[in-house]
């Protein structure tokens, strides 16, 4: 009754024999032991679980492991390049998005794919992009700045304003 | 003391790198080997008599390892769960253990624990445990509660009354002989569901020969757990400790002694293994304990110039099925009904009552917003009925600069404030005069515009060690240990248990300042109970004006050894040392210090010591304040209404706050943002629903409404600073001021709206429908 | 929680997976997207000991215009659905209801196959469907048959899908010029279920309502038409009181739940409010 699992998860494979009713989210807690994304609650509504699949974020509690199988996963744990955090995780910390932390990972995740598909987002934008996540801290006050924040530094053409490195 | 540097700096957090990558640990994560997985097995009755238990079939199910009842635990329990006087030491209440043992009381009750070796197994033999219940009429409203042939809970107790109360003072006859204006009304304070984030989660691990146990608990207060868990297991308090990893969110949910820590200790130590549980969140919705659920009636005497004479309020609270740890503690809001007001009489009556629902203990502001809402519902309703204008209300009847230290009816004293100065910049802010134009011209287009004022002050800073020890049974003191090593770094333990508030940052900033070290070199520990005295943990917006105050203290202790050590080494008197910016000098000559890094390497080499002086660097304080601390504040919402729909927009939100020094604003206003959300919560979307049944409606996120980023508006915050007297770095407290302030103004505001239609008042939560049905009672008529 | 255990099915082909579902009878269950069904089972509410998931097979995930009809397959996700440029264009109805569903990780994972079949009263596509008269292609041991959306929906999760058949295909056709439609959601939350919604689609011709097609979402078991607005306004002016007296008929022979969001009579009020928000934003670009 076991299935064989792989997926690549922050570019890294694995493979696991699971039960098919093994949610997502126990998968890469569990058998991965990437344990950033969160399980806060059990009907799809709070977005802790939230994770890239092929591109597109999805609430990794509302989707078995075997759905998975052979996808591209990226966690909360592949955002940052070596000690270098990814603007949206400099942006939370720099502007105080975050104070319990919990939903953060899946709140980041979410923040992730609402700029990716409109870059430039108005606060109305940013707000009904995060409809899918619960923040019972912060009042989403400072996690729409922080995002605000970091739409101007990953910005096209952001980049280029940057010093370039010396080689 | 030094000019400060870092106290008042908005410096980014040092808990965030690990929270923003995913890698702090919370309770589910904590590494786990050998581990057993614990499923409570629920009451689905809300009032029943245990006829039977059969645990066969579960106990034969693939994985289980274990099955208990509360029958079969019940002689390991050496106590039942705790309950402290809060405010009402003459209450009734019956024991309650972590398990039911004859009878259930609420649909959540834990019935039963099923132990298996993997979560899914443990969640496949719960189904499969029989409970057989004799099912008995459930008690689910309060009024009826206590009528004559209700249904009674409790046997031991007798009635579901477990109190009623007298908080009097003043001459009320006199004050209704007076009034020119009286006016009734009912305010319901809505059952809410706290929602941390987190739901919460045990590991609990014990270790037979080594005969010790330790519990990792999603709790707001490790250290009480640890008393009780010895307690109630029979373990000596020195064999327990109890760790708060990270924990995310509380408000008020995590501040109790749970059944699950003591089952999944009481099941390791059974099975020798260590036992895990977290709690799902259908779970959560019942197994937490709830908030509010209360009815105020008052009575209040007014003068037709809006001078309040009197109030005659009575506090209906629904305990739910057992007295909670502190479920009385929702009795302060009788206390501090008085607000921001002068009065003449007082006279509060406060009655308790079981019924068949989830208990209900602390919510976020626990007793302040239920008064703060009682307060600025009757400042605005003795305006509508004088013709007054609301802030002409409060300005009348405001306790004055001039009045402080002012005591109230019921004997507190507030430490400092002038309430005037918020409510005039939070009106400033709005345009308050020009916002009353518009209302006025969109009227007369059949649109409606409303504002609603929230002018609170609030008691916090659980406190002074007198009034503490009698409310909860000990001083409710502030702990803290500093240690500076001998390497210069610096560990700061402190004795509150933080769960989002950022302590290790703002603690770090109050040693740095005292100490001149670099917050950097400075680490704050929390939330075990095995690396310091006995701490006072997480509620009631305490930690800044207890422990933050206390670590001052201890800094200062430090500073003062530190200053004989280099009086010692710079072979000078002590009383000629000056100490600033990490460095110890003969006073005029700077240029001849030492450091507070070479000072730390001598106190470790007695040599260098003054004569009999003990080695290290290290202090420890037990702070006990000389008052509560009373933040206060002025909030003002301007909501619109869609005729239509009967929705609720916010259209601004202006707060200004008084907390006194502000260590890092940024983080303050982080706790002002959330609050204010979370009362926004309570008047615009919350409630916990039971049906007649006594079956909770609202037992999911689908159903219990918490607003997301879309039903919000962004805040604006401004702030005074009004040191608090009591304490030496003048801190006061933030965490509730937030909730505490935001559903009253709110409230006003869409009360305020609808006035053209003769609405006085409406029950939280607002919905859109409520709001049309207000609207449209008189057939739309507008009077 | 974590679902009962279930055995589990990935066919290639639709006949495959109809061939399983006969196989395994009631005891089986189609998963697409997963968002109806997995929550369900989370709860234990739903215990299916079968599960044929659909969702990796090929060349059900399209859309596009053929033979005056737009054509979209049953595995298409809300977030497609959302934002794809055909739609937008030709029917800004679906797509715009589409992006008021859930929350961006839903609609990233549900299909419109899914929505449809598990018939939720309060969803959001079903009501649209109905009002844009679309055709559900399904696909069953005995081949292909085509259901007319108001055929489809015949209960509270109830439609007119035998248990062993798949929905293929939605094929709705293209709307005439001078055709539009909007879908207007009232909730109390952002991220919920509609108390109601009306999917308004509306044909002017000149000055006059060439035709008029109004769906209602939570005003009864199934998704409902609005009939009497739709005759009222069929062939008149487009002028404000005419679209008021319309709208007022949106609540005429709908039996709206009571629940915890709303009354019978809350939910008729505001099937007239939307219903004429609706009429005038469509009839406002002409």
């Amino acid at each position: 009754m076991r299935r064989r699992v792989a997926v690549t998860i922050n570019g890294t494979g694995y493979e696991h024999e699971v039960e098919p009713r093994t949610l997502l989210v126990y998968y890469i807690r569990e058998q991965a032991g990437l344990t950033g994304t969160h399980i806060g609650c059990d009907t799809s509504n709070c977005g802790a679980c939230t994770v890239e699949l092929d591109g597109h974020t999805v609430k990794s509690c509302t989707m078995f492991a075997v759905q998975a199988d052979g996808a591209q996963i990226t966690t909360i744990e592949g955002l940052a390049k070596g000690s270098t955090l990814h603007p949206l995780q400099q942006a939370f910390w720099d502007e105080h998005g975050l104070q319990c932390g919990f939903c953060t990972p899946g709140m980041i995740m979410a923040a992730k794919q609402l700029l990716e598909r409109n870059p430039n987002p108005s606060e109305r934008e940013i707000r009904l992009g995060l409809e899918g996540n619960l923040c019972r801290c912060t009042g989403y006050h400072n996690i729409v700045k922080a995002i605000q924040a970091a739409a101007k530094v990953m910005a096209p053409g952001a980049e280029a304003k940057a010093p370039a490195s010396v080689s | 003391m030094a000019i400060s540097q870092m106290v008042g700096a908005s410096i980014k957090r040092r808990e965030d790198p690990r929270l923003v990558t995913g890698t702090g640990s919370y309770v589910d994560d904590l590494p786990q080997t050998a581990i057993v997985h614990m499923v409570v097995v629920r009451s689905t009755d809300p009032h029943a008599r245990i006829a039977g238990i059969d645990t066969s079939r579960a106990k034969e199910a693939d994985g289980v390892i274990a099955v208990f009842t509360g029958k079969e635990l019940l002689s390991e329990f050496g106590a039942p769960l705790p309950v402290t006087d809060c405010f009402v030491p003459t209450k009734k209440y019956p024991k309650h253990y972590p398990l039911a043992i004859d009878k259930v009381r609420y649909v959540g009750e834990p019935v039963a624990i099923v132990l298996a070796s993997s979560l899914s197994a443990a969640q496949d033999a719960a189904e499969r445990v029989e409970v057989r219940y004799d099912s008995l009429p459930p008690v689910v409203d309060i009024e009826k509660a206590i009528e004559k042939g209700a249904p009674v809970l409790h046997d031991d107790v007798g009635s579901n009354l477990s109190y009623d109360v007298k908080f009097a003072a003043g001459d009320i006859e006199a004050a209704f002989r007076e009034a020119e204006v009286k006016i009734t009304q009912r305010l319901i304070q809505q059952r809410l569901i706290p929602f941390a984030v987190e739901p919460r989660g045990v590991v609990a691990d014990y270790k037979p020969w080594a005969r010790k146990l330790t519990i990792w608990s999603s709790t707001q207060i490790p250290h009480f757990v640890k008393v009780w868990a010895a307690v109630i297991l029979g373990i000596p308090e020195s064999d327990v400790r109890v760790i708060a990893p990270e924990v995310g969110g509380g408000f008020g949910s995590k501040i109790r002694v749970y059944p699950e820590e003591i089952m999944t200790a009481l099941a390791s130590r059974r099975l020798g293994r260590p036992v895990k549980w977290i709690e799902d969140r259908g779970e959560n919705t019942k197994a937490t304990h709830h908030g509010r659920s209360q009815i105020w009636d008052v009575e209040i005497a007014a003068k037709r110039d809006g001078t309040v004479l009197g109030i005659r309020p009575t506090q209906w609270l629904d305990l739910g099925a057992y007295c909670s740890q502190f479920g009385t503690f929702q009795v302060l809001g009788m206390l501090v009904a008085q607000g921001a007001y002068r009065m003449k009489a007082f006279d509060g009556r406060a009655v308790g009552v079981f019924t068949n629902r989830t208990p209900t203990d602390a919510y976020r502001g626990a007793g302040r917003p239920e008064a703060t809402y009682l307060i600025e519902r009757v400042m605005d309703l003795v305006a509508r009925e004088t013709g007054i204008d609301p802030v002409e209300v409060r300005r009348k009847n405001f306790v004055r600069l001039e009045d402080q230290p002012f005591t109230t009816l019921l004997g507190l004293t507030y430490d400092s404030g002038d309430y005037r100065i918020t409510l005039d910049r939070a009106l400033q802010m709005v345009d308050y005069q020009g916002l009353r134009r518009e209302q006025a011209e969109k009227r007369k287009q059949g649109k409606y515009l409303g504002i609603g004022l929230s002018t609170y002050i609030e008691i916090c800073g659980l406190g002074p060690a007198v009034p503490t020890q009698a409310a909860v049974g000990v001083s409710l003191w502030g702990m803290s240990v500093v240690n500076v090593h001998f390497t210069g770094k610096a560990t700061v333990i402190i004795g509150s248990s933080p769960h989002g508030q950022g302590h290790e940052t703002t603690y770090a900033q109050v040693a740095a300042d005292v100490l001149g070290i670099p917050v950097e070199d400075i680490d704050v520990q929390h939330g075990d109970t095995a690396i310091g005295p006995m701490g006072m943990d997480t509620y009631g917006s305490r930690s800044t004006a207890l422990d933050g105050n206390a670590v001052h203290i201890s800094a200062m202790k430090v500073q003062e050894k530190a200053k004989k050590i280099a009086a010692h080494l710079l072979e000078a008197a002590e009383g000629d040392i000056v100490y600033e910016g990490g460095k110890a000098y003969v006073k005029g000559t700077p240029s001849k210090a030492v450091t507070i890094q070479e000072i730390a390497v001598a106190a470790f080499q007695t040599s260098r010591l003054p004569k009999g002086m003990e080695g290290g660097l290290e202090a420890t304080t037990f702070f006990d304040p000389t008052n509560f601390v009373w933040p206060f504040g002025a909030h003002i919402a301007v909501v619109e209404i869609d005729a239509d729909t009967g929705a609720t927009r916010i259209r601004r939100y202006v707060a200004v706050d008084d907390c006194g020094t502000r260590i890092n604003p940024m983080v303050v206003d982080g706790q002002l943002h959330g609050g204010i959300a979370q009362g926004i919560g309570q008047a615009l979307f919350e409630e916990a629903v039971y049906d007649e049944a006594g079956q909770l409606r609202t037992a999911s996120l689908v159903d219990y409404l918490v607003p997301t980023a879309a039903d919000l508006p962004s805040f604006e915050l401004e702030a005074t600073i009004t040191p608090s007297p009591v304490n030496p770095l003048g801190t006061k407290g933030i965490g509730e001021a937030g909730t505490i302030a935001s559903s009253p103004a709110i409230i006003n505001a869409i009360v305020d709206a609808l006035a053209p239609f003769g609405v006085k008042d409406i029950t939280m939560p607002a919905t859109p429908e409520k709001v049309w049905q207000l609207m449209h009672r008189n057939g739309g008529t507008k009077r | 929680m974590i679902p009962a255990a279930f055995d589990y099915v990935v066919p290639r082909t639709l006949p495959e997976a109809v061939a399983e579902l006969v196989k395994r009878g009631q005891e089986a269950k189609v998963l697409a997207g997963g968002h109806s069904l997995i929550p369900l089972m989370k709860l234990r509410l739903s215990t299916p000991s079968f599960l044929v998931d659909i969702g990796r097979i090929n060349n059900l995930n399209y859309i596009r215009e053929e033979d005056g009809h737009v054509a979209i397959g049953a595995l298409t996700t809300h977030h497609d659905i959302e934002f794809s440029d055909l739609l937008r264009q030709k029917l800004p109805l679906l797509s715009g209801a589409a992006a008021q569903i859930g929350d961006p990780q839903v609609r990233n994972r549900g299909t419109i196959g899914g929505a449809a079949a598990h018939a939720d009263p309060f969803g959001d596509f079903p009501a649209c469907l109905l009002a844009l008269d679309a055709e559900l292609k399904v696909v069953g041991p005995k081949g292909e048959r085509s259901i007319a959306a108001r055929d489809f929906f015949v209960d509270t999760f109830t439609s007119a899908l035998e248990p062993d058949e798949i929905v293929r295909e939605i094929r709705i056709a293209t709307p005439p010029t001078g055709s539009t439609g909007t879908y207007l959601k009232f909730s109390r939350r952002s991220q919920d279920w509609a108390i109601v919604a009306v999917a308004a689609q509306v044909t002017v011709s000149g000055h006059n309502v060439a035709n008029v097609a109004i769906g209602l979402t939570g005003m009864g078991s199934r998704p409902l038409r609005a009939s009497g607005v739709e005759q009222a306004l069929r062939g008149k002016g487009a002028h404000d009181d005419d679209i008021r007296a319309a709208a007022e008929r949106a609540a005429e022979g709908t039996d709206p739940p009571q629940d915890l969001n709303g009354s019978p009579d809350y939910r008729r009020h505001l099937a007239q409010v939307l219903t004429r928000r609706a009429l005038e934003q469509i009839t406002a670009h002409h």
